[in-house]
């Protein structure tokens, strides 16, 4: 395994190692093979590789085929190709009848920055984790991607994977091993608890030590299970803090603000939360640019924990 | 040539099949598919009843031939012959579309024994197919797979993918079957949404086409025997119906696409079909 900080490498390299150890896993792709990496597989694997063309719909509804067949069937593309096109595919054979399809969904959010709207995933957790039956993983960094795409291959049902086009911060060992649900506290602190997942780890983790320095005690958790949510870890994760505040690069309708403010439904803590509004996406030469423009940084992080204190 | 008695055998059957969707819906007033459900009754009698390898004691069988339902509101005619198969038990009939019954309005693998995968939102039930082909050629299992479409179903672009996606992969051990009966549900197609000459897109797609008359046994039997000698391409059947055959007056009928039976017409579609059936004693 490489020393990648980049997840589609990741995706494509654990792709191969699955291959290797199970011959029930087949790959999809949609003409991104070289952007997804999901064409790693299909160099040592050509004979169980697909690829479809540019047929998302038709994509998906052939990855149910092959589940149905007793495959492990990953498709991949961009993470909104992936979850807007072939939705009614993924609802009506994948989620309803429970197969082993596997969604990569590639150049999640915002990093496909050139791009601009069209291309840009704001949307893809609401769509997927309000799916009956779908699991929905959000790792952070590199190596929770690669952990991430080994869980998927066990969970017997189908999974949404959301994976960065940049290159990520390493926050997970390999050897702090993956656990569906589990909330992981990336930094202890009393006051303020973050709540975050992806690419906002960073974000939080700088806006933490920031505070930290000022005095201000935050603990930051990394969310990498958006379904199940896990509810409860929220409530327990939350106790004795004064605040709640989650940082996500996607809309605040139905990602991580509006899990969590449902979570915490039961209890006087107040919440705010970092994210996307209800706007679309736009291209900029360098996803700093959007992430300042929407509102995606350490600096925003910081003025909604400060709000609360 | 097929022998006669498998002709007689196979046409009583898919009469038998019709009575047991008309006793399905009943004369209750509840709506149900039967106009398509007729068109298709005799391709799945000879595909369930012959054709097919199947273990109705054993649903996974690794080895069996499938037949997905992509025009899934016909699955009533699917449960029909699965039940005089004995996958499960023909009481359970006349619970079609009730509370709690394993008997969905539309395909549910997880439901109904026998039922491969989930299909109704139409169009997607090729791909499925496709799917499978694709898993059986990895396997190298000596399977096949059967789907059959209903014509206004064509008008969905993930068919024409699906049918790119068959003949890209040479998937000959999958045969598609078009339930042309030329009606949708609020009409004619070809007065409602023109799709033009289907033997005319499936051959410029790749696929070895075969037309017959879809209520003729024996063209239907030559047709399924013909596609396992096609190599190298997928293989579809163009099979030309009347919607609700069978029943005089739900054929080419709208009405019944997925109208309620009065109880006169209810009593009079099984007076007919009993008749039928009588002439094969």
């Amino acid at each position: 395994m490489s020393k990648t900080k980049n997840q589609r490498v990741a995706y494509g390299e654990e792709l191969v190692a699955l291959g290797a150890k199970n011959k029930n896993v087949v790959v999809l792709e949609a003409d991104l093979g070289k952007s997804t990496m999901s064409n790693m597989f299909q160099q040592v694997y050509p004979e169980r590789y697909f690829e479809m063309g540019i047929a998302e719909q038709d994509m998906i509804s052939t990855a149910a085929g092959l589940a149905a067949s007793g495959k492990i069937a990953f498709a991949s593309t961009f993470a909104v190709f992936v979850t807007g096109r072939p939705y009614d595919q993924i609802r009506q054979s994948v989620a309803i009848g429970k197969l082993n399809v596997k969604l990569c969904g590639s150049s999640a959010g915002l990093s496909d920055f050139g791009d601009g709207s069209t291309h840009q995933s704001i949307e893809d957790l609401a769509l997927m984790t309000v799916l009956p039956n779908m699991t929905v993983l959000t790792p952070c960094d590199a190596t929770e991607a690669r952990q991430a795409v080994r869980a998927a291959a066990e969970i017997d049902g189908p999974v949404y994977i959301r994976v960065s086009r940049n290159d990520l911060e390493d926050y997970i060992s390999e050897e702090d091993e993956f656990e569906l649900g589990k909330m992981r506290v990336l930094k202890e602190g009393n006051d303020v608890v973050i709540f975050t997942f992806g690419a906002m780890v960073h974000e939080s983790m700088k806006a933490a030590k920031k505070l930290e320095d000022e005095g201000i005690s935050v603990k930051v958790v990394n969310v990498s299970t958006m379904k199940p949510f896990n509810e409860e870890a929220v409530v327990e994760l939350s106790k004795n803090a004064k605040a709640v505040v989650t940082a996500e690069e996607h809309t605040y309708i139905g990602g991580l603000a509006s899990k969590v403010a449902l979570a915490l439904r039961k209890s006087s803590i107040p919440m705010d939360y970092v994210a996307i509004e209800d706007n679309f996406g736009q291209s900029a030469r360098d996803v700093a640019d959007l992430m300042e423009h929407y509102g995606l940084t350490d600096k925003q992080i910081i003025e909604k924990v400060k709000n609360f204190l | 040539m097929v022998k006669e008695d498998v002709i007689t055998r196979l046409n009583k059957t898919a009469t038998q099949l019709r009575k047991d969707v008309v006793l399905m819906i009943g004369g209750e007033g509840h709506v149900g598919h039967l106009g398509g459900s007729c068109s298709s009754a005799d391709i799945i009698a000879a595909l369930y009843f012959h054709k097919m390898k199947v273990d109705p004691k054993n649903p996974n069988w690794e080895d069996r031939d499938k037949l997905l339902m992509s025009k899934g509101h016909a699955v009533i005619i699917q449960y029909a012959a699965l039940a005089e198969l004995g996958y499960f038990s023909k009481d359970l009939l006349p619970t079609l579309k009730s509370f709690g019954s394993i008997l969905q309005g539309h395909p549910d693998r997880l439901k109904t024994p026998g039922i491969e995968v989930g299909t109704g939102s139409l169009g997607q039930g090729l791909s499925i197919a496709n799917g499978m082909a694709l898993a059986a050629k990895l396997d190298k299992k000596d399977t096949k797979v059967y789907c059959i479409l209903g014509d206004g179903e064509l008008a969905e672009g993930q068919v024409w993918e699906a049918a790119m996606t068959s003949a890209n992969y040479k998937l000959d051990n999958l045969v598609a079957i078009v339930d042309k009966n030329g009606l949708q549900a609020t009409g004619a197609i070809e007065e409602r949404f023109n799709i033009g000459s289907v033997s005319d897109k499936f051959s410029a797609f790749g696929w070895h086409v075969i037309e017959i008359d879809g209520h003729n046994m024996e063209e239907i039997i030559d047709a399924l025997d013909a596609a396992d000698e096609v190599k190298g391409k997928p293989v579809v059947i163009i099979a030309r119906t009347i919607k609700g055959k069978g029943v005089s007056f739900a054929e080419n009928n709208v009405a019944f696409h997925n109208g309620p039976l009065t109880k006169e017409q209810y009593e009079l579609a099984l007076k007919e079909l009993d008749a039928e059936l009588e002439k094969y004693n």
